[in-house]
């Protein structure tokens, strides 16, 4: 079936269940692109990989090439990679430190913050400036050091869109003794043949953990899969504009262990609980037993404790994951930890991610069946609450998150 | 700079002691063991003080403080075949159909060891085409190796597998590269 472009998402997206062609139609993810990708705020990087004046990272944006670029004032700016003269690459390194980019075609050259401040033989022109610029995504913002870049030249602010995600990506950046998230481990790049909304509904359904990876708890004794069992006291969380959580903080101060949450003791990492006690005080032990979110923040950040996931598409039938460890300023001797975790779980070979990509991939597979046409999300409907905050909470294992994602996507899709 | 990274440039002289045939053979059954998911002869292939490291961005990294697609020491490949053994680990569950070369192997050095002796260093080409139900995928590379003689036996310390395109997008890698 074709889906009603620019309308009609009811008859594809209902309260309780999601139309197949949502994942399958070519014309539905060219919309997504417009009316999501090059509209909505998207996670796009971190300050820190661009820490110095001068300093660049290639990115993408959807199916954007961008260069987020820090200028000499410490502006940050998010360039398109496309030359105002023919439309080259002006930039082919993923990464370094330049003050402009020089297109190689013709020699035309920009200043890191876009601007055209050369070209070759300017006679031919008959003038020496040119009304001419690289491309730049309109807004950027970021979040304690998260950055995040939208096509729209207005709508709603990046606080706004974050909404209640806003306080989970302050509560990750809280388990830093100086208060300050760093991503410069690198990133996994991993890519999926999967439509990109079945990873953003997995990376908070509780439901799956125990049987995608139950090969890696078993053979470990990992604690994770009693988080998200049937009487676990973790919940769902639908945090609004599409973003969710599963809190695990239940089932943490059941323990009342500080550091449980990254599965170790005090005893084992001295250095970094006293700094924490120092920086905290009273509020310290509180946490360092709960530890870090996991949070999905609509469309593609997804932060899973000691994890940093970013989603983007490709095609309707394809995206890549990007997946680098949480390193957290002032915390040296948790950071080597973090990573070597992180290396074991996430990317091409993580004991944790390849299961959840074949699942993705045979997800996609399984969509080419004709019938039945729809997935379920109803999952917990019959025991939903609402939470002192106002968020919709269901329990550990329901799809409460997927359809707080269903609900915004479809707002998103339905505007003009 | 880590033990792993700094000892890269510190090669001494190709130890005496391994026969190149014994050492290509021994190669080539590392290959075949992986291929055909042989897990418990693959990993008694190893030493105690193991190391297996899939690198990303040329490999020239500090693996402890980057991302690296696979770095294992012998505790970590221990977890990583048990949960191959599984038969849950649904990456490698159907496990893929595999084949593959090695060519261009070298004698590149000799590398002191915790025992006191001399491990030596191989480089080879690898090129390996991976069948699964996405369909088959070529793999290629450059592995290092450093091998031990030990009983008179050769054993593997090291295994490093630089990707042709450990800087681009890769697919799940589930089995033993």
């Amino acid at each position: 079936m074709t889906a009603v472009i620019g309308s009609g998402y009811d008859r594809l997206i209902k309260h309780d269940k999601v139309h197949g062609s949502l994942y399958t139609d070519p014309a539905i993810f060219a919309e997504e692109l417009r009316k999501i990708w090059y509209r909505s705020w998207v996670f796009v990087g971190h300050e820190s990989e661009v820490a110095q004046p001068g300093d660049y990272v290639r990115k993408r944006l959807g199916l954007q090439d961008v260069i987020m670029t820090r200028d000499r004032d410490d502006q940050l700016h998010l360039l398109l990679n496309r030359c105002a003269h023919r439309g080259n690459q002006v930039c082919s390194d993923a990464r370094g430190n330049a003050s402009a980019f020089r297109c190689p075609y013709h020699g035309w050259t920009y200043r890191n913050d876009g601007e055209l401040v050369g070209f070759p033989f300017f006679k031919g022109y008959g003038q020496r400036k040119l009304d001419l610029a690289l491309g730049r995504v309109p807004r950027v913002d970021s979040y304690h050091g998260f950055v995040f870049g939208s096509f729209a030249s207005d709508g709603p602010t990046l606080l706004e869109h974050l909404g209640g995600a806003a306080g989970e990506i302050a509560r990750l950046v809280r388990l830093s003794p100086e208060d300050r998230v760093e991503l410069t481990a690198g990133w996994l790049q991993h890519r999926t043949e999967a439509n990109w909304k079945l990873l953003a509904e997995n990376e908070t359904d509780g439901y799956h953990p125990q049987f995608v990876h139950g090969s890696i708890f078993g053979v470990t004794g990992s604690p994770i899969g009693a988080l998200y069992s049937d009487n676990s006291t973790a919940v769902t969380r639908d945090l609004g504009n599409g973003h969710s959580e599963n809190d695990l903080r239940p089932e943490f101060r059941k323990f009342a262990e500080p550091m449980r949450w990254f599965g170790t003791t005090e005893s084992r990492v001295p250095g970094y609980v006293a700094a924490m006690r120092t920086k905290h005080g009273a509020e310290a032990e509180r946490i360092l037993i709960e530890g870090g979110p996991h949070v999905m923040v609509f469309p593609n950040l997804f932060i899973a404790e000691i994890q940093i996931f970013n989603i983007q598409p490709v095609t309707v039938d394809q995206c890549i994951q990007y997946s680098t460890a949480v390193q957290l300023a002032g915390a040296a001797e948790l950071n080597r930890r973090m990573v070597s975790q992180c290396v074991g779980s996430v990317g091409p070979a993580g004991m944790l991610l390849a299961d959840d990509t074949e699942m993705y991939e045979r997800n996609q597979a399984g969509l080419a069946s004709l019938t039945p046409e729809w997935l379920d999300v109803r999952r917990g409907l019959n025991r939903e609450a609402i939470d002192e905050n106002g968020y919709t909470v269901g329990g550990a294992t329901d799809e409460t998150g997927m359809r707080g994602f269903w609900r915004q996507y479809k707002s998103l899709m339905e505007a003009p | 700079m880590t033990a792993a990274a700094k000892t890269e440039a510190n090669l001494g002289p190709v130890p005496e002691g391994f026969d190149r045939h014994t050492v290509e053979q021994f190669l080539y059954r590392e290959a075949r063991l992986a291929d055909e998911g042989d897990y418990d002869a693959w990993e008694a292939l190893w030493t105690d003080d193991a190391l297996y490291w899939v690198p990303i961005d040329g490999g020239g990294a500090d693996p402890q403080q980057q991302m690296s697609v696979i770095y294992d020491n012998r505790n970590r490949i221990s977890t990583r075949l048990k949960q191959l053994r599984t038969g849950k680990r649904y990456a490698q569950a159907p496990p893929s159909n595999l084949r593959r070369l090695l060519s261009n192997i070298e004698f590149l050095g000799g590398r002191a060891n915790p025992d006191g002796k001399v491990d030596l260093e191989v480089g080879a080409n690898f090129l390996a085409i991976e069948s699964r139900p996405r369909g088959v995928r070529l793999w290629g590379g450059r592995t290092t190796y450093r091998l031990r003689g030990r009983g008179g036996e050769l054993r593997l310390a090291y295994k490093k597998v630089v990707l042709v395109d450990n800087d681009q997008p890769l697919p799940t890698l589930g089995f033993l590269i």
